[in-house]
């Protein structure tokens, strides 16, 4: 039996493709897990996320393509015959065993003498030793996500895969789970391969987080990094929310580029910028905007758009959110502004005349264009004509 | 109290009455069922312990009792069948065996292979009660005319002189235990279908996923997981296969030294017209079968999956 590394291994996906009859659910995939890292693949249900998972746990065999685990090949090995253990979303803990026999499984099947001992251990680092005779379907939801993690991590994979383990928790049970995964992740130094739609899990656990869509990779970074500078329409909506204004490049210096949208002059850091000469469109995340109820004097370095109205505020707790719409210039897409509760309740009304500001070094440029529905361009049509036709 | 239900309020009395009287109607709905098994079942059953207990009448005429403690029945079933009830079970057993060995592997099939092909396991299943649309005695003399000394399976045999010119296969052990798996065949495989065409593939692969080889992974997990119906597809075929007096009868597939249990109850009861001992059997069977079940569903812990 091969020893399994005690502190993880990397992970090499190299031109990874799985086609399934009828689709592609993963395309020439690279992707390269660092020993010991964090790591989160973050799309929509759908993208190939889990197929991924499947692939490197050996559930699934790629069409094309090489799977690597610490230097070695694993592409023909079977699933059993892999230094790597999941955590299922649904959990698959045996419902003929006792937790203990579930946490033994893995140890027993590879031989391990001290099975039983290691498997209390696993349970006391999960808090579960108290529940080792108990059978699966005796727990409730948390308690047997947490027998799954003990029954994977008991055997020191090389690779720690989990397949969205925290889904089926409710709100406040999974808030504690990510941060007891993490420091589970921290205290055994595996490498973690977390699956997940939900944008908030990835960015609070993963160190280096992957966002997936249609099988292929849009953006790798580390939470930060993607957060403040997402690279596509896509990772710019799906990490969050954003504003996305498309308009023409006016200059462009190695300093700042200067888009102008529905004639608002835009500026955007060229560093933060992908595309420099054209069509581009940039975008901003709606809590770095700012209201202000009377007209800006322009200022280098601040965006204004504006004036526009504000149609619609909700109260989320620590922040309102404004939706606010330019009349005067329907070209404008309507904009999400989130603006802090640092006093009671809400301070503007729906009507309001508002201009938004913000600085431009809070930009970001995209290396694609917004999609059409993001832009609200279509829904702006009709009511440009309908201004039209109130004039005459 | 209906206002109650709806409050939710501190007293639960409106709730406990609407419990009691839930469970009053579900008695009610039970009594069809209770008067049918009272008079179909625990009647015979009491009148078959008071048979096994008659004496002779007086003037000795065949086929007449009178009522009594004649515990002697017992001691004269017990004395002269007890070769008979053993080679029931072994005949039994065998054949459950059999039908388990080449059961499962057909219910696997049917059940997780054909998973993706919906149409395919229905056929494969229709297939399996086919037999059912013919009459069980017209099929058992079938085999009995394809096995007989000149049919063609006897005939092939001799003549790659695998068995001698003498050599007969109706009326041996090999052709009853034969019907017996033949006929007992769909009771084992239709409960373990129902096992595995449940199975959570998905507990296989986190078997895979934890080191089992597929050796293991079936032991381990796919085995113990269909395990109710396994108990409950030997046990249909176990029961009625030791009580069988069909297969075992002279006049099917079985000869004079192959008589099972049931061929001797049948003939006490209908040929000697003697009702006391064919009771005492009955119910020697009865108790026999029931010891050894009652150990094998205890020992395989699916009491509660039954």
């Amino acid at each position: 039996m091969t020893a399994f590394d005690e502190a993880g291994a990397d992970l090499e996906l190299r031109q990874i493709t799985k086609t399934f009859p009828g689709f592609t659910a993963i395309e020439q995939l690279d992707l390269t897990i660092p020993a010991g890292s964090f790591f989160a693949l973050l799309g929509p249900s759908g993208c190939g996320k889990t197929t991924t998972l499947r692939l490197v746990a050996g559930l699934e065999e790629p069409t094309a393509g090489r799977i690597v685990i610490g230097g070695r090949d694993v592409t023909a090995v079977k699933p059993h015959e892999r230094p790597v253990n999941t955590v299922f979303q649904s959990y698959a803990l045996f419902p003929h065993m006792t937790v203990q026999g579930n946490v033994e499984f893995g140890l027993r099947r590879r031989g391990a003498k001290d099975a039983a001992a290691r498997a209390a251990e696993a349970l006391r680092l999960v808090q579960l030793d108290h529940l080792a005779t108990r059978r699966p379907s005796q727990l409730s939801g948390g308690q047997q996500q947490r027998v799954a993690l003990a029954r994977a991590i008991v055997n020191r994979p090389a690779l720690l895969l989990l397949d969205e383990p925290l889904g089926a928790l409710d709100l406040k049970l999974r808030r504690e789970m990510q941060l007891e995964l993490k420091a589970i992740q921290a205290e055994v130094g595996l490498t973690f391969l977390h699956v997940t739609h939900d944008q908030e899990e990835a960015m609070t656990m993963a160190d280096t987080v992957a966002v997936m869509n249609h099988g292929r990779i849009e953006q790798m970074g580390s939470p930060q990094e993607l957060y403040e500078l997402p690279r596509t329409a896509f990772v710019a909506n799906f990490l969050g929310q954003s504003n996305l204004l498309t308009g023409e490049v006016v200059t462009s210096s190695d300093e700042v580029t200067v888009v102008d949208v529905a004639g608002s002059r835009l500026a955007v850091p060229t560093a933060r910028a992908q595309r420099t000469s054209g069509t581009v469109t940039i975008g901003v995340r709606p809590e770095k905007l700012l209201l202000v109820t009377d007209a800006p004097t322009p200022t280098p370095g601040v965006n204004v758009i504006g004036p526009g109205r504000i149609t619609d505020t909700s109260f989320a707790g620590v922040s309102t959110q404004y939706v606010v719409e330019f009349p005067d210039n329907p070209a404008l897409p309507a904009v999400t502004v989130f603006a802090q509760n640092l006093v009671f309740g809400s301070t503007l009304n729906p009507g309001a005349e508002v201009w938004v500001t913000w600085s431009a070094d809070h930009s970001f440029g995209l290396v694609d264009a917004a999609a059409p529905g993001s832009s609200f361009a279509g829904d702006d049509e009709p009511s440009e004509a309908a201004a039209a036709a109130g004039e005459a | 109290m209906a206002f109650g239900a709806f409050a939710g309020g501190p007293e639960a009395a409106p709730g406990v009455a609407a419990a009691q009287r839930k469970s009053r109607i579900v008695l009610l709905l039970l009594l069809p069922g209770v008067i049918y098994l009272a008079i179909t079942y625990v009647a015979p059953l009491i009148s078959l312990v008071l048979t096994s207990l008659q004496s002779p009448s007086p003037d000795l005429a065949i086929g007449s009792y009178v009522y009594g403690f004649n515990v002697g029945n017992y001691v004269v079933a017990l004395q002269t069948y007890a070769p008979v009830l053993g080679r029931s079970f072994l005949f039994a057993l065998t054949a459950t065996v059999l039908t388990l060995l080449i059961g499962y592997p057909l219910a696997y099939f049917i059940g997780v292979t054909l998973r993706r092909f919906p149409l395919l396991q229905s056929l494969a299943l229709v297939l399996v009660i086919a037999p059912f649309f013919i009459s069980f005695l017209l099929r058992t003399l079938a085999w009995k005319q394809i096995f007989s000394d000149e049919g063609p399976v006897v005939s092939f045999l001799q003549a790659l002189s695998l068995l001698p010119h003498d050599a007969h296969l109706t009326g041996t052990p090999f052709m009853v235990i034969f019907g017996l798996t033949y006929n007992f065949l769909p009771f084992t495989v239709l409960p373990m279908y129902t096992s595995l065409e449940r199975l959570d593939l998905r507990y296989l692969e986190a078997a895979s996923d934890l080191y089992a080889s597929r050796w293991n992974t079936f032991w381990r997990v796919t085995f113990p997981l269909s395990l109710p119906g396994v108990v409950s597809g030997t046990l249909l075929t176990f029961i009625p296969a030791t009580g069988d007096y069909i297969n075992a009868s002279p006049s099917f597939l079985g000869g004079l030294d192959t008589a099972m249990i049931g061929n001797v109850i049948e003939q006490n009861f209908l040929v000697l017209q003697n009702y006391p001992v064919a009771a005492a059997m009955s119910i020697v069977l009865m108790v026999a079968i029931l010891i050894p079940v009652a150990i094998y569903v205890s020992a395989t812990k699916t009491e509660d999956l039954l």
